[in-house]
């Protein structure tokens, strides 16, 4: 048995079968009550009415649902028009992320192909370098983005000193302040799904392309690119998705002016003056947001896998 | 596989693009440890090296804060840990060494749960959890929330570690007339010790790094030190707060750092 279990690959080890039920239930006991329990709880909160000073009154209401995408006047007695605000700041999120995901991948890709083709044994050294910052606190790592980028900050100080720029430039409390937080906060999760698939790719077919002329970057955008996207489509969702509902990069580094999700949601639910089924609501539209886009993504790496053989 | 010119793999320009990454993630933190050394009382001006704000964190007038903040990350930090590993250990070995069964699926979606739903919204969750059953929220909101989203990150290394360690030695021992439960304390268990090491590790980091769900569950009063040094930068960034800052995010590196080593070490040859 232990010798079919080791060589047979589809078969599983199963010492422990019997004991499966002991084993999962502490697991499930916890995760189900304390994390997929509120997410249903905060389901119901979204339909409830709200009571002003935070909390809730048990009474269905969809008046949460209606704040976020009509705007029936200050008295709410007008005809329905579209209420903008939410989805602007919606869109705004979607497209930092957006913009975020970009740098990622401009900068991640290249750093992971580089990784990906260095000898053997040092690999992992690159990639450990790449990914401790990810582990430092995420907040003292933007604070210290902050830092790095005010007015009279370090970067500053020494774009002056070296007479590249006479006046400081304004980062901080910009659009693009919050994507270079973002872009910092992710880059790791770009480039160790890209660094798998290259490394996994067959450099022969780089070669093939090369004996029949193809260009260097023809063989990238033409063999490499299609040939790793799996790893590139991966990564573009572990950066988008976290950069989307993020909370500390727009509210550190963004200012008043560069909202998103993430601070809406909080300003519901910190302070008196929140409205708790209107947060709940929009955590739940963020939610099914970040929950299609990764059906999508299992569904496209699932026929990758297919067509991988 | 044949040896590939290495002319056609590398492409101009990468490796300084590689290069300027890893400045982009390191430069933020060496400038803060840099300037958590500075003498002067301004966060701008350069005024020579001294110690001032690590005893500033000790003895300043916020030291109390910071100490009374610091022991709740510790302890929320440890027991979390420790609870979610025993926690991700057990799942782990049904996992792996449980053979086929129907829910698989489920469980593994149920364990990576706390890495797909965004932070923010399990932070809103657990509020109105906790909120719905009258609990009060304080130290012990923040550590059952904090052992339910440390699970899978002490689960993942160390169901990487089962799977790599045939079932072979449990079934020999076993063989020899070891009772299950000896075979899993006295020979899975040591063999899977790197993985439960990094997996416990990688946990307290997450707990102690943790911002974002503490901030919504902790209750008046209460503080961690990420919140605490939330509240502080609010009002600007001072030198004391660039000292503690350092202090913490040594305690990360040195600890991913012991995580990286002992997983790679392999004691199953």
């Amino acid at each position: 048995m232990a010798a079919g279990a080791a060589s047979g690959g589809s078969a599983r080890a199963d010492t422990y079968k019997d004991a499966r039920g002991w084993l999962l239930l502490p697991s499930w006991a916890v995760l189900g009550i304390f994390v997929l329990g509120p997410v249903c709880m905060m389901l119901i909160y979204s339909f409830l009415t709200k009571e002003f000073r935070g909390g809730v009154i048990w009474e269905p209401s969809l008046a949460a649902y209606d704040q976020f995408f009509f705007d029936r006047g200050l008295f709410g007695d007008e005809p329905p028009t579209i209420e903008w605000t939410y989805i602007t700041i919606f869109w705004r999120s979607i497209w930092q992320a957006g913009a975020a995901t970009l740098l990622s991948l401009l900068i991640g890709f290249p750093t992971a192909y580089f990784i990906a083709t260095r000898p053997e044994h040092v690999r992992p050294v690159w990639v450990f370098l790449i990914t401790i910052p990810y582990w430092v606190n995420l907040l003292i790592r933007t604070v210290s983005m902050k830092f790095l980028l005010r007015d009279q900050g370090p970067l500053n100080d020494f774009l002056i000193g070296t007479g590249l720029i006479d006046n400081p430039i304004h980062i901080v409390n910009t659009n693009f302040a919050v994507q270079l937080g973002l872009f910092y906060s992710y880059l790791p999760f770009m480039v160790l799904p890209v660094y798998a698939a290259v490394e996994r790719y067959n450099f022969s077919l780089s070669e093939a392309a090369a004996d029949l002329y193809a260009s260097k970057w023809t063989t990238l955008r033409r063999i490499v690119l299609p040939a790793v996207k799996p790893g590139v489509v991966a990564g573009c969702i572990l950066v988008f998705v976290p950069s989307m509902g993020s909370f500390l990069a727009p509210d550190l580094l963004g200012g008043a002016k560069n909202f998103m999700i993430g601070s809406l949601i909080e300003e519901q639910f910190k302070g008196n003056a929140g409205n708790w089924p209107f947060g709940a609501a929009a955590s739940m539209i963020l939610l099914t947001m970040v929950l299609i886009i990764l059906m999508f993504s299992a569904r496209q790496q699932a026929k990758a896998d297919k067509a991988g053989g | 596989m044949a040896h590939v010119n290495e002319n056609i793999k590398s492409y101009r320009g990468f490796r300084s693009i590689t290069l300027l990454c890893l400045v982009v993630l390191y430069a933020p933190l060496v400038i803060v440890t840099i300037y958590s050394f500075n003498a002067s009382q301004s966060i701008t001006n350069w005024e020579g090296i001294s110690l001032r704000w690590y005893a500033d964190v000790f003895t300043g007038p916020e030291s109390e804060k910071f100490k009374v903040a610091a022991f709740n990350s510790f302890t929320i930090a440890i027991i979390a840990a420790t609870a979610s590993t025993a926690i991700a250990t057990l799942a782990a070995t049904a996992m792996v060494r449980g053979g086929n069964f129907k829910l698989r699926t489920v469980s593994f979606g149920l364990i990576s749960l706390p890495l797909m739903v965004p932070e923010i919204v399990t932070a809103v969750a657990t509020l109105i959890f906790f909120n719905a059953i009258g609990f009060t929220r304080g130290y012990m909101t923040i550590l059952v929330a904090h052992i339910a989203f440390c699970i899978p990150f002490a689960y993942l290394p160390i169901s990487a570690r089962m799977q790599g360690i045939e079932d072979s030695f449990e079934q020999a021992a076993m063989d020899l007339y070891a009772t299950r439960r000896q075979a899993f304390t006295r020979i899975l268990m040591p063999l899977m010790a790197p993985g439960i090491i990094s997996g416990f590790l990688l946990a307290f980091i997450v707990s102690l790094d943790d911002f974002i769900i503490t901030n919504f569950v902790k209750g008046a009063g209460v503080e961690t030190l990420p919140t605490a040094i939330f509240g502080s930068v609010k009002q600007g960034i001072k030198p004391n707060i660039m000292a503690i800052s350092t202090m913490l995010l040594s305690i990360s590196i040195v600890m991913v750092t012991i995580s990286y080593f002992v997983s790679k070490s392999d004691n199953t040859k």
